[in-house]
């Protein structure tokens, strides 16, 4: 039993929400509806937790679907490199579905809570596909799974602000071209390699060098998903998306929705094809380089002057991308692995930060923005102290997950002799303590301009509470988050980079 | 016996015991107030204890948790981190009692809160100093900003916000843009963040970098506040008296010079930096902060305000030691480092001390007070005279090893540097008492001070007389220091 159950584990962390979401529709009851989604959520928690320490025995794990062997079958392979997302995925979807209990009823209709709870969970399998697959067409097929449930998902804000109708059409036209732009390039691949299993495509395009339908169906495929991962300036779908999607929502999507996308870039660019290639060198240093650096400073600047929390957390969360895809961009394998590094921390921090912004629009019952948070502070000591501790994390301040992130990524750039590189980082990451200060400042100095009284919810700052922990325990313990990233960086740039 | 692990544990979570037991006492201010100066004489006991092993040749050390390969929290003492160690523990003993009078006396609201994180700074300053690696150096030194924070924006008011955010922004932002990666810069060509006694760069760092390496650090080091980033000292002035005396007269600054000395002799070390000039512009940089800052406290008629920038001056005495590159140099910044926090101290206890009992903080104000508040005054007069370097006050010998450095490297415009500072900080300090004592009386003020400001005043003032006549175990910690392996 236990030996079937570890086989299929690969398929199994996809099917459990997938179908779960094909039955929550069905049911009418909201605490049930909740229930059974906390249930799968939290049984692919489980499920990556056992595919983990697989991963630590087998290195490799491929799983031919319907026993259709690859590469003519679609197969699933589940790495050191993937494993990494997949944890990042199921933990904040099992987090946010805690969080999500008390959010969802406030700003949904009691008749649509398990259609919403239902996206939910197709937007969780989706990305989680999205990352197992080791075929590039059907990783398209995930990425539109997980799009669109997330638009739709994005749309149901439209209950409470009908702003969100027009992000989600935002976020729905760009996505649909990112996707189209994929997927253009997977038909230009197929057509000269005749193949969509991506371990095989590597194998094959080393023979292609210079082939100009390759380096065009390349393009597309990067530019494809660098929409979707919102890199600059291909990121504009992103803040309005964040802002106006229902809490929990925002929350997800923030946390999970492009670190999937980043994966796929950085398979793309470093096991798809070959580090050492010409292409992908240019490629990193003239397109993705000066574009990440734009991100961190644009990213930075224009959170620095949005009034509106949710916005800036949004744009502050473009800024943070440009720093993972600088990472890639640098190339060497500890750049790569102080990406993934990031992109696990961040994944900690952004969802921190948005359940203690959307708690608080809970708890006042308005928008949140920077004037309304005065004085709250001392309202919700908890919803404070956690908010505090995450945006020092943010802001890469020691003994929080963050600062391991910067630590690495500055260390990275300056042994691939790029001071110039850490300083132009540091230099962001300090422009980022004004808006975080701001705000800080806003809820700790200024006098509320009523007296407000409010009782923090415990199920609403369990999570929050339990995902500031991770970020002062991953910036204490980091072991396990960097030698899984170097894992993933050996794998991917291979060991001698 | 106590092993040295266990001596280092004592000392540092003392302070961290009093952060976190405060809040549970906060109805029952009577106990909340005495565990200050309780951690203080517990904290103080292992400090005196680990300069006692440093003296006796040993190197105390205590590895506290790895986060990841090559990188951890780990701490050593050495002798120049017993020395500051022993200064910010002692020296807190006397502030908590200080600053128990002077919330007190002056009716303070959120008290608790304000206990609360001055502990935590102290604990972020002891382990400053008995920082065993960069990393635990740069964490704590991070961790004392942000502890400061709430201590200078104790009022929540306007003023308080803006001093708040020039001083977050000067200090957090010079850290993260160049302290932080000129230790990884470190990191990543000695291949550790582990530091030695004479050094780590020698053989391994270019020489012709060696220069931009140090102005990182130099730049980076807000807390040593040599210009142009010594503004935030001047703002971090509206804190209440107590924050200012023991925090940015003693611990935080000490902490910021504490750094750049430890950066100067364990990182560059003093013979590389003297092989390669790489400190030449530093002792330029280091005399105009002095001279200049020297000027600009003439022109400050706030007491407190005076005292920022006596203090900034003070502190690139320091700096200039190091940067002079000469073992006696160094010893005379070490000691400067004690006698200077003692003097300071003293002198900030006064301005507090006129503040809570007569509601003064200009020096133009103070007219003929002097017969009113004669302790006052006189304890005043003492911290200065040690300041300014007269016998028989602690300060002497500081300067004293300074000139004799300046000398030994080379430096005559530097002991003239020195003496001019000399007549500058006597004019400016002196004309306190001298105002107080000598000039009449303008008007009537009812004067109240409260027993706990004057009792620890006093003892400060007393141990700037008492440094002179036991100097010789700091000096002889200070010539380990600078002792060859």
């Amino acid at each position: 039993m236990t030996d079937i159950l570890i086989k299929n584990l690969p398929i199994l962390v996809v099917l459990c929400p997938l179908m779960m979401s094909l039955i929550v529709v069905l049911i009418p009851n909201i605490f049930l509806s909740w229930l059974l989604t906390f249930a799968s959520t939290f049984v692919a928690f489980i499920f990556s937790i056992l595919l983990y320490q697989e991963v630590q025995i087998h290195s490799t794990i491929s799983y031919a679907l319907g026993n259709w062997a690859p590469p003519l079958g679609i197969e699933y392979v589940i790495d050191k490199v993937s494993i990494f997302p997949i944890i990042i995925i199921t933990l904040i979807g099992f987090l946010t579905t805690i969080f999500s209990s008390k959010m969802m009823p406030d700003e949904i209709n009691e008749t649509s809570i398990s259609k919403v709870y239902s996206l939910w969970l197709l937007a969780i399998a989706g990305l989680i596909g999205l990352v197992t697959t080791g075929d590039a067409f059907n990783l398209f097929v995930f990425l539109e799974i997980s799009s669109l449930a997330s638009v739709a998902l994005v749309a149901m804000g439209a209950q409470k602000d009908k702003q969100a109708l027009v992000a989600a059409y935002n976020y729905l036209i760009i996505g649909a071209v990112g996707a189209t732009l994929y997927v253009i390039g997977v038909g230009l691949l197929y057509g000269i390699t005749g193949t969509l299993n991506m371990a095989d495509l590597s194998e094959r395009v080393v023979d292609l060098k210079n082939n100009k339908a390759l380096i065009a169906g390349f393009g597309f495929m990067i530019v494809g998903i660098m929409v979707k991962a919102a890199v600059f300036p291909m990121h504009i779908w992103l803040p309005r998306a964040y802002a106006y999607a229902p809490s929990a929502v925002s929350v997800l999507l923030a946390a999970t929705a492009t670190k999937a996308s980043l994966y796929i870039l950085a398979r793309i660019l470093f096991s798809v094809f070959d580090i050492a290639d010409n292409l992908i060198i240019n490629t990193l240093s003239y397109i993705i380089l000066p574009l990440s650096i734009i991100a961190m400073f644009a990213g930075t600047i224009m959170a620095v002057y949005e009034k509106d929390i949710k916005r800036l957390l949004a744009h502050s969360s473009v800024a943070q991308i440009g720093y993972i895809t600088l990472a890639f961009a640098i190339g060497t394998k500890a750049s790569v692995a102080a990406g993934f590094i990031h992109m696990f921390n961040h994944a900690l921090i952004k969802g921190a930060l948005f359940m203690a912004i959307t708690s608080i629009s809970f708890y006042i019952q308005k928008r949140v923005t920077l004037s309304n948070l005065s004085g709250l502070g001392r309202a919700m000591p908890i919803t404070f102290f956690c908010f505090v501790i995450c945006s020092l994390s943010l802001a890469g301040l020691p003994l929080t997950a963050g600062f391991i992130s910067k630590l690495y990524l500055i260390k990275a750039s300056i042994s691939a002799d790029g001071l110039w590189i850490a300083i132009l980082i540091l230099f962001s990451s300090a422009l980022s303590v004004i808006y975080l200060w701001k705000m800080i400042e806003a809820l700790w100095l200024q006098q509320p301009r009523k007296e407000i009284i409010i009782k923090e919810n415990p199920t609403i700052y369990i999570s929050l509470l339990i995902i500031t922990f991770l970020n002062i325990y991953f910036g204490l313990d980091a072991s396990f988050v960097v030698d899984s990233s170097t894992e993933a960086a050996e794998k991917l740039v291979g060991v001698s980079k | 016996m106590i092993s040295f692990e266990n001596l280092i544990l004592i000392t540092l979570l003392s302070p961290l015991l009093v952060c976190l037991l405060t809040p549970l006492l906060s109805s029952k201010p009577i106990l909340r107030d005495i565990l200050g100066p309780l951690g203080g004489i517990i904290s103080s006991w292992g400090a005196i204890q680990l300069m006692a092993s440093i003296l006796n040749g040993e190197q105390p050390r205590l590895e506290l948790l790895q986060i990841a390969e090559g990188i951890s929290i780990s701490f050593e003492v050495t002798p120049l981190g017993a020395i500051f160690g022993l200064v910010a523990s002692v020296l807190w003993i006397f502030a908590a009692i200080y600053s128990v009078g002077y919330m007190r006396g002056n009716k303070e609201k959120n008290q608790t809160r304000f206990y609360i994180f001055y502990a935590m700074a102290v604990h972020a300053a002891l382990c400053i100093a008995y920082a065993g690696d960069l990393l635990t150096l740069f964490i704590f030194y991070e961790v004392l900003t942000f502890s400061t924070y709430p201590l200078v924006t104790h009022k929540q008011n306007e003023m308080a916000q803006k001093a708040g955010r020039l001083y977050m922004s000067i200090l957090v932002g010079t850290s993260v843009i160049l302290l932080l990666p000129a230790i990884i810069w470190v990191w990543v060509v000695t291949g550790s963040l582990e530091m030695s006694q004479n050094g780590v760069l020698d053989g391994k760092m270019n020489p012709d970098y060696a220069p931009y390496l140090l102005a990182m650090f130099v730049f980076g080091i807000g807390k040593a506040a040599l210009m142009p980033i010594h503004k935030w000292l001047p703002a971090a002035m509206v804190a209440p008296t107590p924050v200012s005396a023991l925090l940015h007269a003693v611990a935080v600054v000490k902490a910021g010079v504490f750094t750049m000395l430890l950066i100067l002799t364990n990182v560059f070390g003093i013979d590389f930096l003297s092989k390669t000039g790489a400190s030449n512009w530093l002792v330029w940089l280091a005399s105009f902060t002095l001279l200049t800052t020297s000027i600009i406290a003439i022109y400050k008629d706030d007491i407190k305000a005076r005292l920022a920038y006596s203090t900034i001056s003070q502190l690139s005495y320091i700096t200039l030691g190091g940067a002079l590159a000469s073992s006696m140099a160094t010893q005379g910044a070490t000691l400067h480092i004690i006698t200077h926090a003692a003097g300071k101290i003293t002198l900030f206890f006064v301005a507090g001390a006129i503040y809570v009992g007569a509601k003064m903080s200009k020096i133009s104000e103070l007219n003929g007070h002097g017969k009113s508040m004669p302790l006052i005054f006189l304890a005043f007069f003492v911290g200065s005279l040690s300041i300014i370097g007269v016998p028989p006050m602690g300060g002497s010998w500081s300067k004293f090893f300074l000139m004799l450095g300046a000398a030994e490297s080379g430096y005559i415009t530097v002991i003239a540097v020195f003496c001019i500072s000399t007549i500058l900080n006597a004019y400016y300090l002196m004309e306190i008492p001298a105002r107080a004592f000598f000039f009449k009386k303008e008007r009537e003020v009812k004067i109240k001070i409260p027993i706990l400001i004057t009792i620890p005043t006093l003892i400060t003032c007393f141990l700037t007389i008492l440094l002179f006549f036991f100097i010789e175990p700091f000096e002889n910690l200070t010539s380990i220091m600078v002792s060859k392996l």
